[in-house]
């Protein structure tokens, strides 16, 4: 899972646009920035970020870049006779061989496992530097999605929604019901009743909107308590069956 | 017929080396990644960007890095006659210093085999459309997160009367000598765009040149506030 931002809540958080200078070379150039003469400068529209002898600058908006190991949520686009083309919400698509599956899928019969449109849990294999991208769904908790409401958001946002160690995201699913899934790509995956999966899209848009701001889980936590009232909703025992996956 | 008056102001009443009120806004359109709306004295121009995206017509593909395709258009109704729709000759050329000048800026490197599509769309024009879509369009590729060394700002200066005068009008467009668009990077020095049309002594030019890159970085200024507006922090929300 990736960190929340660890900027303490006193520390300013200052926006740079693309071309302005961060800082000299007593930092080091982290993701979002470049190194000229001996100065740093952004390469992104963001919020510059520094820890760790590092200038980073944050993005507010971009494409998902995918990096080996994450837990997207992808969406089939492509059926071939020992493969399945994924869109991961990247400019690149995304392959899943019939080796990268849990099944035994024989030559020209993948259809018949997953669809073009079909929902998966999955997770990002290798990525080379010509930006071919493997997927796989060959490891415990990564399934076809049956089920459920898919929402977006901007993926440099990802770790807002999550929060710190999960703390947003774990809000909502206290106070919705829902099962929520945030995969790394920006696509979220939601389950539970109606009237929690709107409340929960409702969140989610809140923090894509307002990433930027400070005290955003008060301000998400203030809006469920106006919906559901200060007590949590417990969740039913049934939808507790299927195992959680983060 | 006169355009610079006896008291040294033009047309339009600006003095010789000033700009036409410029408005920039960001993020106008939901449906881009990044776009934004400039409004250049009468000029309305809308810049849109989409990607990095997997690049389609293949062959075309770069694979050390994006392909920035810039597509400039003029709505049918943003001139006194109407425009015929479609690609002209001139949107051809337009589209294509307008990519080659937002090219050097872009991190093309990050995205190989990709396209970033980046669309101008002139809703009214008034003499600077090209300054003033790559002045929109750098803006609307920052905005949509893609990584770049710098913005592009842009602007003209040109002769008109026997003056050089900066950010030409209709008119002076029209009946000046020269004309000569530029594209400057603030951060660097470089000049990514630079057209003459028209006559101008080397002198001339060369302070025409000078009076434009001054513009450019005020332009630049402007850009980066809106850059900024759009995306305020508000310190202290509710919550805190």
């Amino acid at each position: 899972m990736l960190k929340e931002e660890e900027a303490p809540a006193a520390e300013q958080r200052i926006l740079v646009i693309p071309g302005e200078e961060l800082g000299d070379n007593s930092y080091k150039p982290g993701t979002g920035t470049y190194l000229k003469g001996d100065r740093i400068f952004a390469t992104l529209l963001g919020v510059k970020n520094v820890r760790s002898g590092y200038i980073n600058v944050l993005p507010l908006s971009g494409r998902y870049m995918p990096r080996p190991g994450d837990s997207v949520i992808g969406i089939i686009k492509d059926v071939g006779p020992s493969s399945w083309i994924v869109n991961v919400n990247s400019p690149y698509p995304a392959l899943m061989h019939v080796n990268d599956v849990p099944w035994k899928v024989e030559f020209g019969k993948t259809s018949q496992y997953l669809r073009a449109g079909d929902t998966i849990l999955a997770k990002i294999g290798q990525v080379d530097e010509t930006m071919r991208i493997q997927v796989t769904l060959k490891e415990p908790g990564l399934r076809r999605l049956d089920r459920g409401h898919i929402t977006r958001i901007t993926p440099s946002k990802v770790p807002r929604v999550i929060g710190k160690s999960g703390s947003m995201v774990s809000l909502i699913k206290e106070y919705t019901g829902c099962k929520v899934f945030v995969g790394q790509n920006g696509i979220i995956w939601m389950d539970g009743d109606s009237e929690g999966i709107a409340y929960a899209s409702k969140c989610i848009d809140m923090i894509d909107r307002d990433a930027q701001m400070m005290g955003l889980t008060d301000r998400v936590r203030q809006f469920l308590i106006d919906k559901y009232g200060s007590e949590p909703r417990r969740r039913e025992p049934e939808e507790l069956d299927e195992e959680e996956w983060e | 017929m006169s355009l610079i008056g006896e008291d040294g102001k033009r047309e339009d009443g600006r003095a010789l080396d000033e700009l036409r009120p410029i408005k920039i806004e960001v993020g106008v359109l939901h449906n881009a990644d990044g776009s934004a709306y400039v409004e250049w004295g009468k000029n309305k121009v809308l810049a849109a960007v989409y990607g990095p995206k997997e690049m389609y017509n293949k062959y075309l593909q770069d694979p050390t890095g994006a392909v920035v395709q810039v597509n400039y258009n003029m709505a049918a109704f943003s001139v006194d006659d109407r425009v015929r729709p479609g690609p002209s000759r001139r949107s051809i050329e337009i589209s294509k210093i307008i990519g080659e000048a937002l090219e050097r800026v872009i991190m093309r490197e990050d995205f190989p085999r990709a396209s970033i599509d980046v669309f101008i769309e002139v809703l009214e024009a008034s003499a600077g459309t090209r300054c003033a879509g790559l002045t929109a369009a750098s803006v609307a590729v920052a905005d949509a997160g893609i990584p770049m060394r710098d913005l592009v700002a842009s602007c003209a200066a040109g002769k008109a009367d026997g003056h050089i005068i900066l950010d030409l009008g209709k008119g002076e467009d029209n009946l000046g000598q020269a004309d000569l668009p530029v594209g400057y990077v603030p951060g660097t020095g470089e000049i990514t765009l630079l057209q003459m049309d028209g006559h101008m002594t080397r002198e001339e030019f060369d302070s025409a040149l000078k009076l434009a890159i001054g513009a450019c970085e005020e332009i630049h200024d402007i850009q980066k506030r809106a850059l900024k507006h759009r995306y305020a922090i508000h310190k202290g929300g509710e919550g805190q």
